[in-house]
């Protein structure tokens, strides 16, 4: 199927896609062979926006993108991040109530599943985790928190994250990890970027 | 070679940082940020002889007092304020030359909201992610400024000091006309829904760098839902359940989920960093 461009202002082209696979595999695609003037990629849940120099550059890229087709999905071929994970969350007991499961089999299931990074957004380093069991899929908080610590594992609808900053936040809280999501000091700064693929590792602490 | 410092007596209500930015990071979560009104800081660098993206201060709503160590040339452009050079009244828009020890007042702005300081060699903070930017959503690069806090100068400039005493600029109007360009994809607005741009929109006090509230008609969606999170830009407006627009600036988000109206022209981008809190715009389709 060839590639459905919307232009998206004068300097970008919105190329919707089915969902975050097609997104992911075509991000990958322009990324590996970008046309002349990109200036920023972003993958999100059902679409790529690629972001140009200026009017001109977009112009002559929305005649060359419109013969891209969406290329065929590959899942799970991104590097395999392993985070060590304590399931000690304060929503946990919670969550299981409103989903009629022990603690334990919300843990098993959340543990157990391989995760791919969708896209980043929210904040810097906050990646949107796909592959969460549907079993555990709940809307977030009504209420958002105030603060939510750096390190939490948090569930929002059918993704996972972990909060690289303490921030605001309202999703249902799992766990922590000691891992550092997010460090200026490190190249790249962000720990997880898109099409990685995540496990989570329990440990007591 | 010293090219001194520069001491930040008062800050005013918010001056940062600022050069171009941090384009091409979304896959890190990272805004692109820089200067708000990116021909009035391109402007202020070229008549102090600056790279056109060395990092310079913008000063939002005035109020900034600054000293120097050493004799320098600055210049100060965007919102047109009232720039006293040790003690000497001085015109925005041209070269401006600060004696060593010398205090640079910029004062309140008759109009428009940012202006920007450019100091030959430029602020040589150390760069955060290939930019000195301030981003204040998430909090990247350099703090806003605080009083008695002392920046380095950098030492290097690409020419000589613009040999003019001023350039003309057009002047802000007092009803700016922000050209925007729909985005084609049906299904989330009433079919009427641009009719409500009949009226102007009166900016909200609920305005900083991220993005700009807008006061008026409600734009009616087809649809209360949200759409699956997507890429933003600079100039994307976007319409919350409430129906009053959102228009993003530098330091937006990388991805967010209300439906997206249009986006705002690269020439109209300008007029909007300079609108003020209370300030009426218009929304046009161009």
């Amino acid at each position: 199927m060839t590639l459905r461009l919307l232009p998206y202002g004068e300097r970008a082209l919105l190329i919707e896609v089915a969902d975050h696979h097609e997104a992911l595999a075509l991000y990958d695609d322009i990324r590996r062979d970008p046309p002349a003037g990109v200036v920023d990629l972003v993958s999100a849940a059902a679409s790529v926006l690629v972001v140009f120099e200026d009017e001109e550059t977009a112009g002559a890229a929305s005649r060359t993108l419109r013969t891209r087709t969406v290329p065929r999905v590959d899942r799970a071929v991104g590097d395999l991040v392993e985070v060590p994970a304590c399931y000690d969350g304060a929503d946990l007991g919670e969550v299981a109530a409103s989903i009629g499961m022990s603690v334990e089999e919300v843990v098993r299931r959340h543990e157990t599943a391989e995760y791919v990074v969708a896209f980043v957004g929210f904040a810097p380093g906050f990646a949107y985790l796909t592959g969460l069991d549907p079993a555990l899929h709940m809307p977030r908080r009504s209420v958002p928190r105030t603060r939510v610590p750096a390190g939490s594992i948090a569930m929002a609808d059918e993704y996972t994250a972990i909060y690289p900053q303490e921030s605001p936040g309202g999703w249902r809280l799992l766990g922590h990890t000691r891992l550092g999501m997010w460090d200026l000091d490190r190249q790249p700064p962000a720990l997880l970027q898109p099409g990685m693929r995540v496990r989570f590792r329990r440990v007591t602490r | 070679m010293t090219s001194g410092t520069v001491e930040i007596v008062r800050p005013g209500t918010l001056t940062t940082i600022q050069d171009d930015g941090r384009p091409g990071l979304a896959r890190l979560g990272v805004s692109p940020s820089g200067a708000c009104d990116r021909p009035a800081y391109h402007l202020a660098n070229r008549l102090v002889g600056n790279a056109p993206n060395a990092a310079a201060l913008e000063v939002t709503v005035g109020g900034l007092v600054a000293r120097f160590s050493h004799s320098c040339w600055v210049a100060v452009t965007g919102a047109p304020a009232p720039v006293v050079s040790a003690g000497r009244a001085c015109a925005p828009y041209g070269p401006v030359f600060v004696p060593a020890g010398g205090e640079l007042q910029i004062g309140v702005p008759a109009a428009g909201l940012r202006s920007y300081l450019a100091v030959r060699g430029g602020i040589a903070v150390p760069p955060v992610l290939g930019s000195r930017s301030t981003d204040t959503l998430t909090g990247i690069g350099p703090a806003p400024l605080q009083a008695g806090q002392i920046l380095p100068i950098g030492d290097t400039a690409a020419g000589p000091v613009a040999p003019v005493d001023l350039v003309p600029v057009a002047p802000l109007p007092q009803e700016p006309v922000i050209e925007f360009q729909p985005l084609r994809r049906p299904g989330w607005f009433a079919d009427n829904a641009l009719d409500a741009l009949r009226d102007n929109y009166r900016v909200s006090p609920d305005t900083n760098r991220i993005g700009m509230r807008l006061q008026g008609n409600v734009i009616e969606r087809a649809r209360q839902d949200e759409l699956p999170s997507e890429g933003h830009v600079a100039g994307t407006i976007q319409i919350p359940p409430s129906g009053q627009p959102v228009i993003f600036l530098a330091d937006h988000p990388v991805t967010g989920g209300y439906p997206v109206l249009g986006v705002v022209r690269a020439r109209s981008l300008p007029l909007l960093a300079q609108a003020r809190p209370g300030q009426r715009l218009r929304l046009r389709v161009t």
